[in-house]
């Protein structure tokens, strides 16, 4: 079951994939079947993980591999909140791709099994993986955000005659969105590392580079709700700061192979 | 086959001295219809660009020739060189065409989809029309839903107003400086207006222009040399003065721009030689776009257009096909129901003979009364069937007529 259901999703967020590739070139009916793929393949995916928790003992996602599956579906299911909308199609592109090899890696890691018994409390994974996760899974939605405002303020910057050809959304809804976007994910982020740090503190133990990269973010995605709100940091650098939050996450996310809970 | 004709005169080929005498303003084109109709149908289609009249009926075409004719003023032999007649299906290709913005001046333009509403809302119509004209505007809509021809803006003002809302979304709340009190600054003014733009200020070396203009707009006239600073509270600025140096410099939005916040100003520059200093685009949160730069958005997207109508004409072909197949049934299909009844009449009357005689129960009376339906029903069914298929093509009308004669079931009209 577990494998028809990765399987099928797969091919969904794949198919969705391509096919924003072809709405790019040609606004049209591929919008349309990407935004039907990115569905099936969330309600796939959705099946799938539904499936890991009734098999597993306990919550299924705390190695690697199962926290990335998780992480990919909770991308997915913030932009299906309001990515489906055509004037958002092009951030499709940046995500779907994505989501589908990480699904696959995800899958190869072995992140689409029952997964093992952790020592800590079912309770505390949900919150501590949980939380991590959607501020995780929202900052790298902000992160597409910011890369699709620097590239149309590029395009209105370059003077490009094809500026208008395409449907996107405006500079000021970009930075608005990426904006909430952080300023909804970092209470959860927040709230995350305050209940790992609760747990640190009653079992003892000490701070490893997951938590410290996991600090950085916190204090960059701090910085940019205060610069962003109180200091009128809008635009350009408000994005470029945002992806540099991003590239901490992407280092905690992807780039340390660790969990603290297999 | 329906009698529907189409006598029209247009942009392509006729000249505006002509077309403007041939134009029929709203009310006059219901009245045109109602004449035309004669107990049919009747359409009048009246824009800028042409004059269509579209009539459903015994010499209709005459009569819209004659029609047109007395419009027009030109005599026979000129007004045949500029118009143009067609009729059924090609009539109706034409109508999807002009629908969808195929067959205007500017392809995939908005306007003329709300002509064609107007003038069948106006018009005199029955089946056909009614039909054609519903089905053309479904088109319309769909070649706009489904294609981006009519997305991307057709002119300069329209292409301003158009980069604005790349950078501010939808324009209502946004302020506008007008440098400038002209004609050309008037225009954008106006295409930013019908957006949602607030015109907040106009400025003027002329202060009694700028407030004669302003006061169309709800807006504040002001001094040229005050431009600079009324920056800081707009949005967008659209300059097109006869200045022959620089109105804003670069170092005039900089100042404007710490009291911003880091809200961008997009600043539009109409004017030759130019009123903004080119360095302003420099600046980080501004967007200066030049006369140069909005013409060539402008032909970008004209060139845009052009390749969305081949989508857009493979979209009015099928609708149009939809249309075709629904006239061609219109001949078949009282052929069909005659037929049906013919059969049906013999069916029950010798049924009735026979109960009689019979001395059948109810059950075995609803037994016989179901089995000479389907009797009936299959022997039907294959000429009913060749008969639509035959409609499909272009034999309809002779298999209906084969059909009544091999029956004889009377005219059609009878």
């Amino acid at each position: 079951m577990a494998e028809y259901l990765f399987g099928f999703a797969f091919l969904a967020y794949a198919a969705a994939a391509i096919a924003y590739a072809g709405d790019a070139r040609r606004p049209g009916p591929a919008g349309r079947v990407a935004t039907w793929g990115v569905r099936l393949g969330w309600v796939l995916h959705t099946g799938l993980l539904a499936d890991q928790a009734a098999r597993a003992d306990g919550f299924p996602w705390t190695s690697w591999a199962g926290s990335l599956s998780l992480f990919v579906w909770l991308v997915v299911s913030v932009y299906l909140v309001w990515g489906c909308r055509s004037r958002y199609r092009l951030l499709g592109l940046a995500v779907l791709p994505v989501a589908a090899v990480l699904l696959a890696v995800a899958r190869l890691g072995g992140g689409t099994g029952a997964g093992r018994r952790s020592g800590y409390s079912t309770g505390f994974l949900i919150v501590h993986v949980g939380l991590l996760s959607f501020a995780f899974a929202a900052f790298t939605l902000s992160a597409a955000l910011s890369a699709l405002y620097l590239w149309q303020e590029r395009r209105l910057k370059s003077h490009r005659p094809a500026v208008l050809l395409g449907r996107t959304p405006s500079l000021l809804t970009l930075d608005a969105l990426t904006g909430r976007t952080i300023a909804v994910a970092l209470p959860a982020l927040t709230a995350g590392i305050v209940a790992g740090f609760i747990r640190l503190g009653s079992d003892g133990g000490t701070v490893d580079a997951l938590m410290a990269v996991t600090l950085g973010a916190w204090a960059v995605y701090g910085s940019y709700l205060v610069l962003h709100y109180e200091a009128g940091w809008h635009g350009r650098r408000a994005a470029y700061l945002a992806l540099a939050g991003f590239a901490l996450v992407a280092v905690a996310r992807l780039g340390l192979q660790v969990s603290h809970f297999s | 086959m329906s009698g529907l004709a189409l006598v029209g005169l247009s942009h392509r080929g006729t000249p505006v001295a002509v077309r403007e005498r041939a134009f029929v303003p709203l009310p006059q084109a219901a009245e045109l219809a109602a004449e035309l109709a004669a107990g049919g149908e009747a359409v009048c289609l009246s824009t800028c660009n042409r004059t269509e009249l579209y009539v459903v009926g015994e010499d209709g075409e005459a009569r819209a020739i004659a029609a047109l004719q007395s419009l027009s003023g030109l005599p026979a032999g000129r007004l045949s060189a500029v118009v143009y007649r067609l009729a059924d299906e090609a009539a109706g290709l034409h109508l999807f065409r002009v629908a969808a913005g195929l067959d205007s001046l500017v392809p995939g333009e908005g306007e003329i989809l709300g002509q064609v509403r107007t003038a069948f809302e106006a018009g005199t119509t029955g089946p056909v029309l009614d039909r054609l004209f519903r089905q053309a505007l479904h088109a319309g809509k769909k070649v706009r839903a489904e294609t981006a021809i009519a997305e991307s803006p057709s002119s300069v003002s329209s292409a301003a107003a158009a980069l604005a809302q790349q950078v501010f979304g939808e324009l209502d709340g946004c302020r506008v400086l007008l440098v400038g009190a002209g004609h050309i600054a008037e225009l954008s003014a106006r295409s930013l207006a019908t957006r949602g733009a607030t015109i907040a200020f106009v400025a003027n070396r002329s202060v009694q222009h700028a407030a004669e203009l302003a006061g169309r707009f709800g807006a504040e006239g002001i001094d040229l040399a005050a431009a600079a600073g009324a920056l800081a509270a707009v949005d967008v600025v659209v300059s097109s003065t006869g200045s022959p140096g620089h109105v804003l410099s670069r170092a005039d939005v900089e100042d404007a721009l710490r009291s911003r916040k880091g809200r961008p100003l997009f600043l539009i520059d109409l004017a030759v030689p130019r009123d903004l200093d080119p360095a302003i685009h420099e600046l980080d949160a501004c967007y200066l776009y030049d006369i140069d730069d909005l013409e060539s958005v402008v032909a970008s997207s004209l060139a845009g257009r052009r390749r969305e109508a081949a989508r857009a004409e493979a979209i009015v072909a099928e609708e149009a096909e939809g249309f075709r197949e629904w006239l061609a049934s219109r001949e078949v299909v009282p052929a069909i129901a005659s037929l049906r009844a013919w059969a049906e009449e013999i069916r029950s009357s010798e049924l009735a003979r026979a109960r009689g005689r019979l001395g059948l129960s109810e059950t075995q009376e609803e037994a016989v009364e179901s089995i000479t339906a389907q009797i009936v029903n299959k022997l039907l069914h294959p000429p009913t069937v060749r008969l639509k298929e035959a409609a499909a093509g272009a034999d309809g009308g002779s298999y209906a007529q084969a059909v009544r004669h091999l029956f004889g079931l009377g005219d059609a009209d009878a």
